[in-house]
This record gives C-alpha cells, sequence and structure tokens, in this order.
C-alpha cells in the first residue's frame, strides 16, 4: 500500500525543550577532541598565524552559539547592550558556563581606552598543551579569543579579539590574557549612551 | 599486588574532572563545520571524523584502562558491556544497551538514547547522509584496536537523520594474537 512504511520524523531543534545545561561530560574528552582540532588545522595551515586565525574562526562559530543560548536561558532574552555589561556577562556568565569559574579578572587597558583584558591563570584548552618551540608565541587560547570575539561580535560589539601568554613571576606557566579591542564605532556608541 | 576491582562507571565518571557538555557540544559543532566548509564532500567529512575519533581513541584507551582497572575481557560480549557501560559512562557521562547479538556473539549493536554530541544540532538538507556523530565509531574502533581487536563499526539508527535512536553496529573482524611474547611477572 502507498503511504505505509516508516514515516520519519525529522525532530525540529527548535520544538524541543532548551535543556538546563547541567549535563556534563570528562574533561578528557574534551581534551581529546580539542587537540583533535588543533592537530586537524595544523594540516591546513603553514604559518602560526593562519592556525591561529583558524583556531579563532571556530571559537567564534561556539561563541555566537554561547550568546544566544545563555540570553534565552540565563537572562529571560533579554541581551546586554552597554559595554561594562557585555564583558561582565563574558566574564561572569559565560566564562561559568563553559569552564564552571568565573574569569580570574577583568581589566581595562591603561594605555588604551578601547582595550579590556581577560586574564585566567590556567585556561581550560591550554592545560594539557605545551606549545613547541619552534611554533614561539603559539597560543591554543585563539580559541577561547574567538569565543570571545564570537559573542561580542553577534550581541553587536565587533572587536577584535587576541590571546597572549603573560609570564608571571614566580609560576612556571605564564597566564593567558584575552585581549578585547573593540572597534570605534563601539566607543562612540558608548559616549552617545553617556 | 592483588589486582584492583574493576570500578563502574558511575564511580569512574563521578571521580574524573568534568567540563560543561555544552562546550563539548558546541566544539564538535565546530569541528564539524570546519571540516564541511574545507572538505566540501558529505563523505569526505565522514572519512575525516572517523580518522579523528580513531586519534583519539588509540589514545583513549589507556586514559580508560588506567582509570577504570577493567582488566581482560574474557569474550567480546563482555567487551562489549564494557564500553557499553564503562566506556561512554567515562567519557561522556552516558550508558549505551547493548542489543541484537548474532548467533556467533561477534557483532551486536550499541543502543544509544542519549548523546551529548548532538544537542542543537539540526541536519540541513545539504548535509543529509551525514554521519554526524562518525567521531565515536572511529574512537570505539582505535580503543579496540589497541587492545588487538580489529573491528568494523557502522551506524544503523541515527536520530539526525529520523531514526527514534542511535544504533552502532559493532562486528568484531578478528582478534589480533600478541605479537611480543609477555612475560607476565606476578
Amino acid at each position: 500500500m502507498i503511504g505505509v512504511g516508516k514515516a520519519k520524523q525529522y525532530a525540529n531543534v527548535l520544538d524541543k525543550p532548551l535543556s538546563r545545561g547541567r549535563q556534563e561530560v570528562s574533561l578528557s574528552a574534551f581534551a581529546f577532541l580539542f587537540s583533535e582540532l588543533v592537530q586537524y588545522n595544523q594540516t591546513q595551515v603553514d604559518n602560526i598565524a593562519e592556525l591561529e586565525r583558524r583556531l579563532e574562526d571556530a571559537g567564534y562559530a561556539v561563541g555566537a552559539r554561547v550568546l544566544e543560548l545563555l540570553c534565552h536561558r540565563e537572562k529571560g532574552n533579554r541581551r546586554e547592550t552597554r559595554l561594562l555589561g557585555i564583558l561582565s556577562f563574558i566574564h561572569s556568565t559565560v566564562w561559568k558556563v563553559l569552564f564552571g569559574k568565573v574569569a580570574d579578572s577583568l581589566e581595562k587597558g591603561t594605555e588604551h581606552e578601547d582595550e579590556y583584558m581577560i586574564s585566567e591563570k590556567e585556561l581550560l584548552v591550554n592545560r594539557f598543551i605545551s606549545v613547541p618551540k619552534d611554533m614561539g608565541a603559539f597560543n591554543c587560547g585563539a580559541f577561547v579569543a574567538g569565543i570571545v570575539r564570537g559573542v561580542l561580535d553577534s550581541a553587536g560589539f565587533p572587536a577584535v579579539v587576541t590571546a597572549h601568554f603573560v609570564p608571571i613571576e614566580g609560576q612556571q606557566r605564564p597566564r593567558t590574557t584575552i585581549l578585547i579591542k573593540f572597534a570605534e564605532e563601539v566607543l562612540r556608541r558608548e559616549a552617545r549612551l553617556g | 599486588m592483588a589486582p584492583l576491582a574493576p570500578r563502574s562507571g558511575d564511580a569512574v565518571f563521578a571521580s574524573v574532572e568534568r567540563v560543561n557538555a555544552e562546550l563539548f557540544t558546541l566544539t564538535y559543532g565546530a569541528i564539524v563545520r570546519q571540516l564541511i566548509t574545507d572538505l566540501e564532500e558529505v563523505e569526505e567529512v565522514n572519512k575525516q571524523l572517523d580518522q579523528m575519533g580513531y586519534n583519539i581513541g588509540v589514545r583513549l584507551i589507556d586514559e580508560f584502562l588506567a582509570k577504570s582497572n577493567v582488566s581482560r575481557c574474557v569474550d567480546f560480549k563482555e567487551t562489549a558491556e564494557v564500553i557499553a557501560k564503562v566506556g561512554f559512562k567515562m567519557f561522556l557521562g552516558v550508558t549505551a544497551t547493548v542489543t541484537n547479538w548474532d548467533a556467533e556473539g561477534t557483532s551486536c549493536s550499541l543502543v544509544l538514547e542519549d548523546n551529548p554530541l548532538v544537542d542543537f544540532v539540526e541536519l540541513p538538507d545539504t548535509c543529509q547522509g551525514l554521519s554526524y556523530c562518525n567521531i565515536l565509531s572511529g574512537v570505539i574502533r582505535g580503543a579496540l584496536e589497541m587492545v588487538s581487536m580489529k573491528t568494523e563499526i557502522t551506524w544503523v539508527r541515527d536520530m539526525l537523520q529520523g531514526d527514534d535512536a542511535y544504533e552502532l553496529r559493532v562486528k568484531l573482524l578478528k582478534q589480533v594474537p600478541e605479537e611480543y611474547p609477555y612475560k607476565d611477572d606476578d
């Protein structure tokens, strides 16, 4: 008979209830996956800058989705419109959800008005990574920088975001600083809003 | 020293460090999206995901053996149960069911109801035929190869393709004999 058979039900992702986000996987599962991401991208590039750019792109895709998800779940469908608001949203809410803790610090750059920094003593993605000498300043934090840029950009705060190692005295491993440099228009708008 | 008792998946999962599953899910999504952009062909993406999974499996088995205290499985049946109840639980926090054994006991199905890889995912029409979770089959194949089992793993059901569960068919091709004369110093 025509029409009898297994009708495939395509589940629409938007019809499903939003999960509460309490589920966890093991850190090693994430570490293995992240390492594959880095290794795969390493095969696609021939210099460090390009590799960082690709990791940032991957992070960007995560950030854009995280903003949407968290605005729905944590903020009753409202999103921050002010500079400090969105920065503290990233520093606390986003960090807490993704990495299980609030970021170590959020600072304003002293030399430039448009620069802000989020620092983390031991960034999750750098935890199992030791950068070989010949790869210079390469920082897997580029992925997290991408997440930050994804959140900012999707929220209407275009910025250039980069990850850097900053040595700390008396510590073997440097901390990672995510440097956020906002686009001019963002600062102009912020000034207008007063 | 007497061998330590094998630990249950729940016990191991409770004792390892964990991260938010959404970070994991979204990162995996970013990988798949990069592969689709780079490779263009769905088949190639499936292949690359399987390869990545294999690379992971080869390394993951060490951690698995170290943390679970599981010793050599007596037969393939036990192996499948260990993967489903301990392996999946330990890394992904979910368990699978083992069903549909064939008469020889060399192939079975692992059925996953919960799959942390696919939250927020909907396959667009252009990606039909993509085995989104292909990395999982690669992981299992790689890990089993490290304990001398050659397997062939295929997806039978996939919720993203409209099925009601995720089903992996695991077929034992052969047990590779040990290559080195091991000396067991008890």
